[in-house]
């Protein structure tokens, strides 16, 4: 029997198939395997390399370690602690806001007195050309956020200047801004509620 | 089918793009600017020479009643390995394609040409078809992208160096400086404005060739 005639027969093809997923399969876990560890590690890095440019450098510790989880305003959040010297220097964590078009990830990090170190996002999709006035390469806008705190300005005032706040909107684009304004309240009030759990230091 | 004429057909005659018109979602997708358009079809052609020598080598064995699965089975895979390597070993450059990457398994281009070509032809000049073909859409991507950054942002080859390594660096031009940016180029609107033109423009090039080719040709005969 030649190959030409094995072709048409029914149980020749789904033999065929089955090998064809069955090499396949194992091929791809063989490669997941292999890259695994590097895109872990990449990833690790990211977070990294965002975490460090919403802090001022000083901490010691390795911040992907030492976290915390807690209920935050929309779900689960994921807290980093930067200590120095075993005491806890600042906190990081993200917050979301709903901007013009879809959600803007901000990562944000507040000293122990609820002062807020640095603002960064880290994904969005506004227009470019006028939402996308958030990023820092494009504006400095987000470094507007360094050193407030609930109480500077108060509550009230804490929203974009067309709101009755002391925060620039962009011209042609009010959403973004008010949805990032809104998103760092957010995470100052989650600071000020969970203040005790998140500097209960374990091991002090 | 010689070699050269395989070339031709890629690069120009049956260019993806602008002869098929295929693929056209991944182009208007990620030509934002010309790096981006040149690294997704970089890794277009990786997936589109090796599908095509995996299905060319084991065309014989490939019943005509199943060919289809067979042949989406292999291409997802081979993506699949691709966007694993990209996100592993380059991974800026992954976390600016990383979504298309896998739109690269409905690229009818890559199953267009495991059909029409791969299946029928032998392994070498199936592997010369998608390079070729892969390098036709290469250029498509590479010059949408060109045009639509130009116009949008007034810069070219921005951030090359994520693609390439530090040492092409030098590709980054800014054309137009203190350029504010015409946004609806950079916009999905500017990609089908801009592929809208290139396609009159291959027109009007391809028709002026075959008259010069005939005024050449009539005094030849007479």
């Amino acid at each position: 029997m030649n190959l030409a005639s094995l072709r048409n027969k029914l149980g020749y093809q789904g033999a065929l198939l089955a090998l064809t997923v069955l090499i396949t399969s194992a091929a791809l876990a063989v490669a997941s395997r292999a890259t695994g560890p590097a895109i872990a590690a990449a990833e690790a890095r990211d977070l990294q390399q965002s975490l460090s440019q919403v802090l001022p450098g000083t901490h010691d510790n390795d911040l992907l370690a030492d976290t915390l989880t807690l209920p935050g305003p929309d779900g689960d959040l994921t807290v980093y602690r930067a200590r120095r010297e075993g005491k806890i220097e600042a906190l990081v964590f993200q917050v979301v806001g709903n901007g013009y078009a879809g959600r803007i990830v901000c990562l944000m990090s507040v000293d122990r007195d609820g002062k807020i170190l640095g603002v960064r996002v880290l994904k969005h999709a506004e227009t470019p050309g006028l939402g996308d006035k958030i990023e820092p390469a494009k504006a400095d806008w987000i470094h507007a956020f360094a050193g407030k705190f609930l109480g500077d300005p108060t509550p009230d005032k804490f929203a974009v200047k067309k709101d009755g706040g002391v925060f620039d909107q962009f011209a042609g684009a009010t959403i973004t801004p008010r949805a990032v304004v809104k998103a760092v309240k957010g995470g100052l009030e989650f600071y000020a509620r969970e203040k005790g759990k998140l500097l209960d230091e374990p091991g002090e | 089918m010689t070699y050269a004429r395989i070339t031709k057909d890629g690069l120009w005659d049956n260019n993806v793009v602008f002869a098929q018109m295929l693929a056209l979602c991944p182009l208007l997708a990620v030509t934002g600017t010309a790096t981006n358009g040149l690294g997704m079809g970089l890794a277009s052609t990786a997936v589109l020479v090796s599908s095509n020598v995996l299905i060319a080598a084991l065309r014989n064995f490939i019943s005509a009643e199943v060919r289809i699965p067979v042949y989406i089975v292999f291409i997802a895979t081979l993506v699949t390995l691709v966007d694993m390597t990209l996100n592993a070993y380059a991974h800026d450059l992954y976390k600016v394609l990383g979504l298309f990457i896998a739109l690269i398994v409905v690229n009818c281009a890559i199953l267009g040409r495991a059909e029409s070509f791969a299946s029928k032809n032998a392994v070498l000049p199936a592997a010369v078809d998608g390079l070729m073909m892969g390098m036709g859409f290469t250029l498509a991507l590479v010059l949408l992208g060109g045009v639509r950054e130009i116009l949008g942002s007034g810069t070219l080859f921005a951030q090359a160096h994520l693609l390439l390594g530090s040492s092409f660096a030098f590709l980054e031009t800014t054309l137009i400086p203190n350029y504010k940016g015409y946004l609806l180029m950079i916009l999905p609107p500017g990609g089908f404005l801009a592929l809208g033109f290139l396609l009159a423009g291959k027109r009007v090039l391809d028709r002026r060739l075959a008259a010069r080719a005939a005024a050449a040709a009539v005094p030849a005969a007479a």
